[in-house]
């Protein structure tokens, strides 16, 4: 079971648009994949691929100090030890800046403070027409979105194992912290799915010294790239610099974007649109690495 | 007066509208001090083109046991919620990726064996940039998990002038990072495109202007690309539509250079200032 | 004697399991009588460093080693730290195999150098 991450670095490049084009062409191709949404703060997977909730479960992220006003003698202890301006002077915990490090709770002279689990979102197994979709929802201004990607990924392998999947597709999330070393964990291959402007090169960058800290091996696809021509030459000494290969160069289309309207991943909406046919290369790539480890 | 942009997705334009915002309000005085807070992936600089002057190594304070000390008691490993120090065999181990910096083992410590020491996650820069804009930003580094210390650091690390106009460039996403970018804003600036995956995030990213009770508008960018989902929404929740930015090749082969909206289309720039005389004049209701 | 193995599924027919932090369940078993019993493995959820949670609970079953496929850093110190000694399964697929070999002393044991930092 070989599981496949696909990454950016900066948002926006076009993950979940190749997940989706992924998920349809591994079903088309016979090739039965699980699918995970490992970007919980923003899960658009979803969107396109029409997923049918089997189970949900609640998902308890941290915890939250809760004070307790009788027992409370507003000493200032707890103001005084909490190290993220979570405490109000009238002694009330901030939910969103508490960070559940229970520091107050053991440092109360009158037990006044109890720590109690949040909920911080739910996590989803579902069915899609290309195969069954592990997804979550983190409730906004929540923390422990790592966890949550964890979570979200374990069940997704479990599935794979159980039921002798030989592929997971990972649709991660953009950035390098910790929800994008939680989906990178465990991976057998990298994606890493770039566009070619000032930014997209930057965060290129970053993503690949990333994957490279974390022994995950890396490839990377190209977006829109028609939009800047000198963008996609400097991505392309960039990666011949560090040996890493460019699997595919998708051209800007506008079809991406009517597929998503029509909640499609691009390669089943129109076929032979040419991010499609781009696409369909990439893909094949892709399986090609995946099955020769080369 | 702090303006925070943000946006739920990736990719919708937060630092191309920040960075052209900024420079719309160059003529300003004092001219604007930018922050940017995607520090796991921060691009500002590629389009404000600061010169660095100041520089500080940021990260959190982890525990350090004096095993002289140690009673190997546990007490420690107890009260750390987040499994960061252990005690296995005669030993007591720190897993520092996973401390959070509370300082709780420390405290609790009946042998007073834990001292405290810097454990650097990132840094923080700041210094002059384009028009005169003062520029901070923060990076993590390669491998951390954790970017909220190093926001939380990057926004106590250098205080505004009396009326200098803040603008803190918020990264994607819904969750923590974000919630550090933004809090204390006066407002927040929500960018989006007009497709469902804009929409889909809009949602979220306005429910966090919610919780931490800032006003909040909208920049649509890219109009025109998909459909009316985002205008229908922000109808039915009273959210302000302050400028649309339709889409333009040009200006997107402009943005993939390095400038800004208002170096490609500079009468954007009139648009922004009148955004920000209505924020400010509280004309802007939600 | 005792060791813990890290599974797919709680029984000893189950394929192993190649990574310690994120193994689906514990098996613990007797080489010699092969009697066993299983637990879910308590850090499998954890995010990032996952090895400390169930390197915590190993050491709390007084096993004297593991076998896995895989020890990432933060399970290598905390294991290494309690003196139990860690095996790694090679090309095994199998329970039944993987105690085998041990009791064969064909299993590689995973030396002092800890691995580099990996999730």
């Amino acid at each position: 079971m070989k599981q496949l991450v696909i990454l950016s670095g900066k948002g926006g490049t076009g993950k979940t648009s190749v997940a989706a084009a992924f998920a349809h062409l591994a079903d088309a191709d016979s090739l039965r994949a699980v699918l995970a949404d490992a970007d919980v703060d923003a899960a658009n997977l979803e969107l396109v691929l029409s997923p049918r909730v089997i189970e949900e479960h609640d998902f308890v992220g941290g915890s939250v100090a809760v004070i307790d006003p009788d027992l409370c003698n507003n000493c200032d202890t707890c103001i005084q030890v909490c190290r993220f301006d979570a405490i109000s002077l009238s002694h009330h915990v901030d939910p969103i800046a508490c960070d559940g490090c229970a520091a107050c709770v053991y440092q109360c002279p009158t037990n006044a403070i109890r720590i109690e689990p949040q909920i911080a979102g739910r996590w989803f197994r579902s069915e899609t027409r290309y195969g069954p979709l592990f997804h979550a929802a983190l409730r906004p201004a929540q923390e422990n979105s790592g966890k949550l990607v964890t979570l979200v990924k374990q069940q997704a392998r479990l599935r794979a194992l159980d039921e002798n999947y030989p592929l997971v597709i990972v649709d991660g999330p953009p950035g390098i912290g910790c929800p994008v070393i939680s989906a990178v964990s465990g991976a057998d291959l990298a994606l890493i799915v770039t566009e070619p402007t000032v930014a997209g090169i930057h965060d290129l960058e970053r993503a690949l010294q990333t994957t490279a800290h974390f022994r995950v091996p890396s490839f990377v696809c190209i977006n829109k790239a028609d939009v800047y021509p000198d963008g996609a030459a400097q991505i392309e000494a960039h990666c011949r610099e560090h040996a890493i290969e460019i699997v595919g160069r998708i051209p800007f289309d506008q079809t991406v974007t009517e597929a998503m309207v029509n909640g499609a991943p691009v390669t089943a909406y129109r076929a032979d649109a040419p991010a499609s046919r781009a696409l369909r290369a990439v893909w094949e790539r892709v399986c090609a690495r995946l099955e020769n480890g080369q | 007066m702090k303006i925070a942009i943000a946006s739920g997705k990736g990719g919708t334009g937060k630092t191309t509208i920040a960075t052209s915002l900024a420079l719309s309000l160059a003529n300003v005085t004092p001219a604007p001090l930018f922050l940017d807070c995607d520090v796991e992936a921060p691009n500002a600089h590629l389009f404000l083109r600061p010169t660095f002057e100041r520089r500080q190594d940021v990260g959190i304070l982890i525990p350090r046991v004096d095993e002289s000390k140690c009673t190997y008691c546990g007490k420690c490993a107890e009260v750390c919620q987040y499994h960061a120090i252990a005690v296995l065999g005669k030993k007591t181990l720190v897993f520092a990726q996973l401390c959070h910096g509370c300082g709780s083992c420390t405290l609790v410590c009946p042998e007073r064996a834990i001292s405290e020491i810097p454990d650097v996650m990132g840094v923080i820069e700041s210094g002059t940039a384009r028009a005169g804009i003062t520029f901070a930003r923060g990076m993590l580094n390669i491998g951390e998990p954790m970017a909220v210390p190093v926001i939380r650091q990057l926004k106590k690390w250098i205080a505004p002038e009396s009326n200098q106009i803040v603008i803190m460039d918020a990264p994607p996403g819904t969750s923590c990072p974000v919630v550090e970018s933004v809090r204390g804003a006066d407002f927040l600036l929500l960018v989006t495109e007009p497709t469902p995956f804009g929409l889909h995030d809009l949602r979220l990213a306005a429910q966090i202007a919610r919780e931490l009770k800032i006003p909040a508008g909208v920049i649509v960018n890219r109009d025109g690309i998909g459909d009316a989902s985002v205008d229908a929404f922000c109808a039915a929740e009273r959210l302000p539509i302050l400028l649309r930015v339709p889409f333009d090749r040009a200006l997107a082969e402009g943005i993939a250079r390095g400038q800004t909206l208002v170096d490609v289309r500079p009468e954007y720039g009139a648009w922004f200032r009148q955004i920000v005389a209505q924020i400010a004049n509280r004309e802007v209701v939600r | 004697m005792k060791i813990l193995i890290t599974t797919v599924a709680p029984n000893l027919e189950s394929e192993v399991d190649p990574r310690f932090g994120r193994g689906a369940y514990f098996l613990i078993v007797d080489p010699a009588t092969l009697e066993w019993h299983a637990h879910p493995n308590p850090g499998v959820n954890a995010s990032g460093g996952a090895g400390i949670q169930s390197a915590q609970f190993v050491v709390e079953q007084k096993v004297d080693a593991v076998i896995s496929g895989d020890f990432g850093p933060n399970a290598f110190d905390a294991l290494n730290a309690a003196n139990i000694a860690m095996y790694l399964f090679g090309a095994t697929r199998t329970v039944r195999d993987a105690i085998a070999r041990f009791n064969a002393g064909e299993l590689e044991r995973v030396g002092a150098a800890a691995p580099q930092r990996r999730v």
